[in-house]
């Protein structure tokens, strides 16, 4: 009888709360004593990408830490629906100060722990892509090349939501926004190079760089593990899709986080000191079409007549992703 | 004990004695030999424990001393003009959050054109974002103010800004008494901060809020700078009795005590000791005049000001600063506490971008003013060159493409110092 070789997969490691698992190998999110950090009652929308990724980071960086943790946070939506007066969300000491400085800000109470003789307690700042990438940015690198003690979380989810949606350098092409409408003839956001935050994280060469995605919260929880191992500047970039601003349907956050690894457009990667040290491989790679299809930022690629042209160009930079990081899982 | 030393060398090393855990820095002309004098004071160990950040711009700097007071930090800055700008939003930010940060701003000229030299185009362009400012007439003050600028951003949880005046002051040596680390430690208790970042008892900074208690937030903050119109006075008075001199407060009037006299004249900052001269000059020739050194700007120290020149027959404000399509800004503030009485104010703008402000200039100008040859309410330029002005006027009228303003008059200043026209 001939052999057949086959390869079986686990398919249940996205589940947060994975009772089959050893206890020491579930989430911190499925354990009781978990800090719920980021607490309910908060005011994101329904599916919102950032508020989950968000309680695992710092559920995962306040378990990390014992509890020692002090969190910078950017102007945005994070901040925004965690702290309307007279509530706040947030069990941990939490400072907002502006949209464009949280980097320096965190570098700044880092530098008063060290100081004060605190080393126990550690620091972590969050914002939104258009507050990292954008208007953040010079902090950003700023605290990287000093190599300030302090893990800086993005939260991705590719336009300034807070503000209705307009176009961020991390808004993909084509993608429709309140100021790239999909008008003309090039509908939607331009081709252009956008702004690869991770790779310039690990230009800086410092001690720690990663990507994830609400998709794989193990993965995403054990990353902040990782960083939070490590001294000096770490840097953590989730992509957290947005119902809102997506157009897409509110039980589709997870699938489209994992369609969008699937599909090559976005990489799961780690890196230390400037060097990739994993990837999370595609097993069987997504035509980008299908990612697309769900969002109504797309909508456009998909009317009468289809723009084939341009989805084929995006597929052209999933490719690029693929070959690039070798992203494909080689039997 | 005085020594002789350059006014930054002094400045840091008398923010050292106020034991400072973080600084944070950029370089920008004329506060940069403040902060490396502060680095080399961090990296021999003299001051320790304190982390000195140098960041990628007067932004990141304010931002990260934002970050260090609120974990609880004692936490200083300094800049100057284009980097006090690009601070900013953090400005306001700070005052907002209620943060003790002290800040020295060696005061320059704003561009364009852009100008490294003294004036005080960037405090008064920040005059309304809730930080306490002090000015420093001279570099003991500058050094006594620091001290007192400590003790009253953390007694009030509110950051203050001590201006003493770029070049004229920062880059002048002269003899100066540092206070030593014992007298220092004496005049200022460790920093107790109103609220700080901390794990075991969490708080959140900086939350959003709406029309609901915006106002109420908002009203607080003046509360708080209102406060300092009594703290100021009571901590220069402290310092007086420990260090038996005297320096800071609201105002100081010169001579001391001011008789009530025709003619004062009204200024901020280093200008005042050239001021106090002429002042000295004139009464000597029998001219009724005195000075007013308005030493706290914000808050505004209304009634004082009231008080020390209601009796006046004139008022002369000398300013190093103002506001394009109005004129006089310090002017505008002394009328406020004039308000109602029938006393002129006259709005002098002198020592823009570091032109100096000379005793003869000051005298043409108060010799003028007393035979009424200056109208009052209309704003006064000292040693305006009318000519290099009418030239540029004369070129624009002709020409509709009459191309850049500063280039054209720098081009006509070549040629009438040559003296080829």
């Amino acid at each position: 009888m001939p052999e057949e070789r086959i390869k079986l997969y686990q398919l249940g490691t996205f589940a947060v709360g994975n009772r089959l698992l050893d206890p020491d190998e579930r989430t911190v999110q499925s354990r009781s004593e978990r800090s719920n950090t980021l607490t309910s009652g908060h005011r994101a929308c329904q599916g919102c990408g950032e508020a989950l990724g968000a309680r695992y980071v710092l559920d995962a960086a306040m378990r990390a830490t014992e509890g020692r943790l002090i969190a910078a946070n950017a102007t945005g939506c994070l901040e925004v629906f965690s702290t309307p007066y007279p509530e706040s969300s947030w069990q941990l000491p939490w400072l907002h100060s502006l949209f464009g400085n949280a980097p320096a800000v965190a570098s700044g109470i880092a530098a008063a722990l060290k100081a004060q003789g605190r080393s126990d307690i550690r620091v972590v700042a969050q914002g939104g892509d258009g507050g990292t990438l954008d208007i953040g940015f010079a902090c950003l690198s700023g605290m990287f090349e000093r190599n300030d003690d302090v893990l800086y979380v993005c939260y991705d989810n590719e336009a300034y939501m807070n503000t209705g949606v307009q176009r961020s350098s991390a808004t993909p092409p084509a993608a429709r926004t309140a100021n790239t409408k999909p008008v003309g003839d090039e509908p939607g956001n331009v081709f252009g190079q956008g702004k690869n935050a991770p790779l310039i994280a690990m230009a800086h060469g410092i001690p720690y760089v990663a990507t994830a995605t609400v998709a794989n919260l193990h993965d995403l929880e054990h990353k902040v593990e990782r960083a939070m191992e490590l001294h000096g500047a770490r840097y953590i970039h989730v992509l957290v899709p947005c119902p809102l601003g997506w157009g897409s349907a509110s039980k589709e956050t997870i699938r489209l986080a994992r369609l969008a690894h699937e599909t090559g457009l976005f990489p799961v990667i780690e890196a230390e000191h400037g060097e990739v040290v994993a990837v999370t491989k595609i097993r069987r790679p997504v035509p980008v079409e299908e990612y697309l299809r769900p969002q109504k930022r797309f909508a456009h690629l998909f009317g009468d007549p289809p723009r084939t042209d341009v989805v084929a160009r995006v597929q052209a930079v999933a490719d690029r992703n693929i070959r690039r990081f070798g992203l494909l899982e080689v039997d | 004990m005085r020594r002789q030393l350059e006014g930054s060398q002094a400045v840091a090393q008398a923010v050292a004695r106020c034991r400072p855990q973080v600084v944070s820095a950029y370089p920008i002309s004329p506060q940069t030999h403040i902060v490396e004098g502060l680095s080399d004071l961090v990296r021999t160990g003299e001051l320790h424990p304190c982390e000195y950040l140098m960041v990628e711009s007067e932004f990141g700097a304010l931002s990260a001393a934002i970050g260090a007071s609120a974990a609880g930090a004692r936490t200083y800055t300094a800049t100057a003009s284009q980097g006090l700008l690009y601070m900013a939003e953090a400005l306001y930010n700070a005052s907002g959050l209620g943060l003790p940060i002290v800040m020295t701003v060696a005061n320059r000229a704003i561009g364009a054109p852009i100008n490294i030299w003294n004036d005080h185009s960037d405090v008064m362009s920040q005059r309304d974002c809730g930080w306490i400012q002090l000015f420093a007439e001279s570099n003991q003050e500058a050094v006594d103010l620091h001290l007192q600028a400590f003790a009253l951003a953390e007694e009030l949880s509110l950051p203050v800004m001590v201006n003493m005046d770029g070049f004229v002051l920062t880059h002048a040596v002269e003899p100066v008494d540092v206070p030593s680390q014992v007298e220092a430690d004496a005049f200022l208790p460790a920093f107790e901060p109103r609220q700080v970042l901390d794990p075991d008892d969490p708080v959140t900074i900086g939350a959003m809020v709406g029309p609901e208690a915006f106002t109420e937030v908002k009203v607080l903050m003046h509360a708080k700078q209102m406060q300092a119109l009594d703290m100021v006075p009571r901590i220069a008075g402290e310092f007086e009795e420990r260090f038996g001199r005297g320096s800071g407060g609201l105002v100081r009037t010169y001579p001391y005590p001011l008789d009530p006299a025709e003619t004062v004249v009204v200024a901020l900052g280093s200008v005042l000791g050239t001021i106090d001269e002429v002042v000295d000059e004139l009464r000597a020739e029998g001219v009724d005049v005195a000075s007013l050194g308005i030493r706290c700007f914000r808050p505004y120290p209304l009634e004082e000001i009231r008080g020390a020149l209601c009796h006046a027959k004139r008022v002369v404000v000398v300013e190093r600063a103002f506001a394009v399509g109005i004129g006089g800004i310090v002017g505008q503030n002394v009328r406020l506490a004039l308000a109602g009485l029938p006393v002129p104010v006259y709005d002098v703008v002198a020592g823009l971008g570091g032109r100096a402000v000379t005793r003869r200039s000051l005298r043409t100008l108060l010799a003028d003013v007393v035979a009424e040859r200056i109208e009052p309410h209309r704003l006064t330029f000292l040693d305006l060159n009318h000519e290099l002005l009418d030239r540029e006027l004369r070129r624009m009228g002709e020409r509709r493409k009459s191309g850049p303003h500063a280039e054209n008059i720098l081009r006509d200043l070549g040629v009438v110092a040559a003296g080829s026209h």
